[in-house]
């Protein structure tokens, strides 16, 4: 069990430990997917809802796997539950909004081997969160990768019109911004007290 | 493989070499995982403060390309269309189970330093890529060739960049130290924004070199047209 409060783990994961910018989760859709700012917030709130839902089954499916003794499944049921959940939401939305469906296109089934959603359930079973625990990591650790997203794609659509040096486009320039990003998070570092 | 010849890199997971052999070497160099294709960037940024744990990630996932590429390789003919991703997922989540315990069995400050970062190897997209592009298509044995070569060539990306941040983040290498007892650490490259910097100086000292490169081909193919 872990007794840590749900406002520290709530700002733990959304600003101190930022999935993206500080422990480097999700960074092929963080460095991919980041050019144009509406694409990139309607597919952080897709990995959101994602995130969420599988944190709970996750959380569920340990449980049984714990009962039976049959731990060394984990891994595999979490990516099973997270590729199920990935292809509910791509039904749902295809569904619902059929533009959105085609402006995400492959990106929305590539959710499935995005790192981020893989690693909240495995964080959560590794540190022993309670069910309400859980919920929360998962909401401020998908928040946190839905804000970095929002400020990457903030900051590249405003480089589009400047004067970069030719050899520093893409990802080079990407990565540079990250790191400033990454620079300022750290400032983070030391809220909430030891 | 004409276009390689010219310098132009070819960008994307679905480069199709003909052979074993071609493909382990153009896993090496050509088409290296982490300068040419920028795949698999969580743990290339994650891990790499160290050089100890550069190497054992990167043999780590070496061991679960070649296990998934022969496996997919094996069950290529048997796996229909629909479900194939979901299977090699499967194949991956296995292989990577079996390489969790390994390292938690050989090295336990090595398991203990890479944290969720072995787990998290089902979700690296060059496992899945060289399965869906390469294994899908070969017989078993160039299949596992490419996995080697592409996993040689990911633990050298992983290195490079890791020699960079141990040695000015740190002042040692491989923890022997490098400049004696006086050195101040630039403490900044152990730190998460020192990853992004130090790929970032990489991919654009890779870009100069390749364009000079270039440069260089098409001068000397002036000058032998004016002899003629």
């Amino acid at each position: 069990m872990n007794n840590e409060s749900l406002s520290f783990i709530l700002i733990d994961s959304l600003l101190l430990h930022n999935f993206v910018l500080s422990v480097f989760l999700g960074m092929c859709s963080f460095i991919g997917i980041s050019g144009k700012r509406a694409t990139a917030v309607r597919l952080s709130l897709a990995v959101t809802f994602v995130i969420t839902m599988s944190s709970i089954l996750c959380y569920f499916t340990n449980r049984l796997l714990v009962q039976s003794g049959t731990e060394y499944l984990r891994i595999i049921l979490y990516i099973v539950i997270i590729a199920a959940m990935v292809q509910l939401t791509e039904m749902f939305i295809k569904k619902t909004n059929p533009s959105l469906f085609r402006q995400l296109g492959i990106f929305l089934p590539l959710i499935t081997t995005n790192c981020a959603v893989l690693a909240v359930p495995l964080f959560q079973t590794s540190r022993g969160y309670s069910l309400l625990q859980s919920v929360v990591f998962a909401v401020g650790a998908s928040g946190g990768y839905t804000l970095a997203m929002y400020l990457m794609s903030e900051a590249r659509e405003r480089l589009e019109l400047s004067d970069l040096p030719d050899l520093s486009r893409g990802a080079v320039a990407t990565l540079t911004i990250a790191g400033i990003l990454s620079l300022a998070f750290m400032g983070f570092s030391g809220m909430g007290g030891e | 493989m004409s276009q390689h010849k010219d310098g132009e890199a070819q960008h994307g997971v679905a480069y199709n070499p003909n052979n074993g052999l071609e493909a382990f070497l153009s896993g090496l160099w050509e088409q290296n995982p982490v300068f040419v294709q920028v795949l698999g960037m969580c743990p290339t940024l994650a891990i790499t403060n160290t050089v100890r744990n550069c190497i054992a990630m990167g043999l780590a996932t070496m061991f679960v390309l070649v296990c998934s590429n022969t496996l997919v390789s094996m069950i290529r003919k048997l796996v229909p269309k629909q479900v194939r991703i979901a299977t090699y997922i499967l194949v991956i989540a296995t292989a990577v189970t079996v390489v969790d315990y390994l390292v938690k069995a050989i090295s336990v400050p090595i398991y203990q330093a890479l944290g969720p970062f072995i787990p998290l190897i089902v979700a690296n997209c060059i496992v899945l890529g060289r399965a869906e592009a390469f294994a899908a298509r070969n017989p078993v044995g160039a299949a596992a060739l490419d996995g080697a070569g592409v996993g040689i060539g990911f633990t050298f990306g992983l290195s490079c960049i890791g020699a960079i941040r141990e040695v000015l983040g740190a002042g040692t290498l491989l923890g022997f130290s490098v400049f004696g007892p006086n050195f101040q650490p630039w403490v900044l490259f152990q730190l998460p924004p020192g990853g992004f910097f130090t790929l970032a100086i990489w991919l654009a000292s890779m870009t100069a070199w390749k364009r000079r490169r270039q440069n260089r081909l098409v001068l000397a193919a002036q000058a032998s047209e004016v002899r003629v």
